[in-house]
């Protein structure tokens, strides 16, 4: 005998084989309302501009963002960019480091995510 | 998405393309289901600089296109239609599935991962109910909010829903607020980390007898029906209470742990241990029923007993084995217990925890190395957190220790047939009263 026999017949349900239909519950949880939240506007250009690499302190993503500072060195030097780190660990909001990069920085690339 | 939608800089977040489902589902959620993302491959980990030079120069993965023109691109191209779309959708839960026989429902919630690929007890009505007059609680009470990960959304569940995940794990409704109280604590037992996290529940004081539980002999097995479904009631209800566990979605371990089956989940042998009881360390009474909660249960090291001679060096041994961004959790026989007090006169647990503390130890440049000290701790020292800050003046030679001392427990089990003992890599999340929601 099954699991699943041994507890229909102890909270006396029937038996399915005939076939009758059971009438179950949804075992998922209630997800929260989904907000919509607006980009920032584009840039019409990167030329000129500061563009602010974030560094996340995940895996190895300053020495990739690094190599992405010097493609940007390399192929479109007119655009300044800025090498910054997250003040702590990833999994923290840094309103801190979000204030500097809006007040200094026209745009950011935040890397590397997983 | 913080610092684009809170903070008005356009933004591109760069992540690596396992990641893609993930991504996307987390935009979609938090309102910003157009955020610009570009991939590049996995992984970034341990990847020189010239590899990590080739990813750059050269094309995203999941589009195929260059991954600079991607970056530059998501910040310079002007918004579409569907940009400026306003995504505003109230998801809803319905309270019943639609009916159908046995094998149909069983089909059913196998397809829609709501189990762990084990046949389940289909949660009737009738169950349900028999469920719901174990406790005093409505059923329509909130218990509390619970998510895979950080950079998820919570989702939140009434007492009825976990009556109806308890069911579907096979627990008596005796069992009931047992697996409420560990709903309660919102630890999920389904955390969706890549590094294939597992939960540990721990039952202390009168409700153990109560309901039959084990902490003797094959206590952490197969061997009691208490421990046995209050457990699988644990990663059924988070994976199911939390908005899914589904590899590639909403969990992202990349080995798995078989510990999720049960969540570990056991009753302490308070009656054959020397010390305090683990819910009494953490603010209980005696009297009281508790049930505490760990994360973690990556990795586990053992030996039996102490011997007399060189029993520092075996256990320093075993810890320096760990991972030291996972914390220590003893998981004593009550014959080792016992051998603990003989050997070292650990008298209390905390003389213990004491010696666990000081003799955890290794070099500061072997410790600050650790990929995951690098990922989680370091930052936190560079931020000027103690002691983590104090930790990283030490030269790469000094010895530092390996975990503090609130990180680290320890709990007795076992029938005493002899005295193996483990040390569990098992972070101690919270306490939560049974009696509240008896």
């Amino acid at each position: 005998m099954s699991v699943i026999d041994t507890e229909l017949q102890r909270n006396g349900a029937r038996a399915t084989e005939d076939g009758a239909l059971l009438s179950v519950l949804n075992p998922m949880g209630y997800p929260p309302r989904v907000t919509p939240k607006d980009m920032a506007p584009r840039l019409d250009t990167l030329e000129g501009k500061r563009v602010f690499l974030v560094d996340c302190r995940f895996d190895d993503a300053d020495i990739f963002l690094k190599q992405m500072q010097t493609w940007f060195e390399e192929h479109l030097p007119g655009v300044k960019t800025e090498l910054i780190q997250l003040s702590s660990v990833y999994t923290r909001d840094d309103p801190e480091t979000w204030e500097k990069i809006k007040s200094n920085g026209d745009a950011a690339i935040v890397g590397v995510g997983h | 998405m913080t610092i684009d939608g809170k903070y008005g800089v356009p933004t591109v977040a760069i992540h690596t393309n396992v990641f893609e489902r993930v991504v996307r589902s987390v935009a979609r959620v938090n309102g910003m289901p157009r955020a610009r993302a570009v991939f590049v491959p996995q992984p970034v980990m341990g990847k020189s600089a010239q590899e990590l030079r080739a990813y750059v120069d050269g094309n995203d993965p999941v589009t195929g296109r260059p991954v600079m023109q991607e970056v530059i691109e998501g910040l310079t191209r002007p918004f579409d239609a569907q940009d400026l779309e306003k995504v505003v959708y109230e998801r809803t839960t319905p309270r019943m599935v639609n009916a159908g026989t046995e094998d149909e429902l069983q089909q059913v919630f196998l397809e829609n991962n709501w189990t762990d690929k084990l046949p389940i007890v289909l949660p009737t009505e009738q169950r349900v109910a028999e469920m719901l007059a174990h406790t005093s609680h409505k059923l329509d009470e909130v218990v509390g909010h619970m998510r895979p990960t950080q950079f998820r959304e919570y989702w939140e569940y009434t007492v009825e829903k976990v009556a109806v995940n308890a069911v579907m794990a096979g627990a008596r409704p005796e069992y009931f607020p047992v697996i409420l109280a560990i709903a309660a604590s919102g630890v999920s037992g389904r955390g969706s980390t890549t590094s294939s996290a597992a939960a540990m529940a721990v039952v202390n004081g009168p409700v153990r007898h109560e309901l039959n539980m084990n902490c003797g002999t094959g206590a952490l097995g197969p061997y009691n029906h208490a421990n046995a479904t209050i457990g699988r009631a644990y990663g059924l209800l988070s994976q199911n209470l939390q908005g899914g566990s589904e590899p590639g979605l909403t969990y992202m371990g990349s080995q798995g742990n078989n510990y999720a089956y049960n969540c570990i989940t056991f009753a302490e042998n308070e009656e054959r241990s020397p010390w305090e009881p683990l819910h009494v360390s953490h603010g209980f009474k005696a009297s009281d029923s508790a049930v505490s909660v760990f994360g973690g249960c990556r990795h586990t090291a053992f030996t039996l007993g102490l011997r007399e001679a060189h029993w520092q060096d075996h256990v320093r041994n075993m810890l320096r084995g760990m991972d030291p961004r996972e914390h220590p959790t003893f998981v004593l026989d009550p014959i080792t217990a016992r051998q603990f007090i003989d050997r070292g006169g650990f008298d209390t647990k905390d003389k213990l925890i004491d010696w666990i503390c000081n003799n955890a130890c290794m070099p500061a440049g072997e410790y600050w190395d650790y990929q995951l000290i690098q990922n989680y701790v370091y930052p936190r020292a560079t931020y000027g957190e103690e002691p983590y800050a104090s930790m990283l003046k030490a030269a790469p030679d000094e010895m530092i220790r390996m975990f503090q001392r609130d990180e680290i427990e320890v709990v007795v089990v076992g029938g005493e047939t002899n005295g193996y003992w483990r040390i569990f890599g098992a972070s101690y999340g919270k306490t939560v009263s049974v009696d509240e929601w008896r």
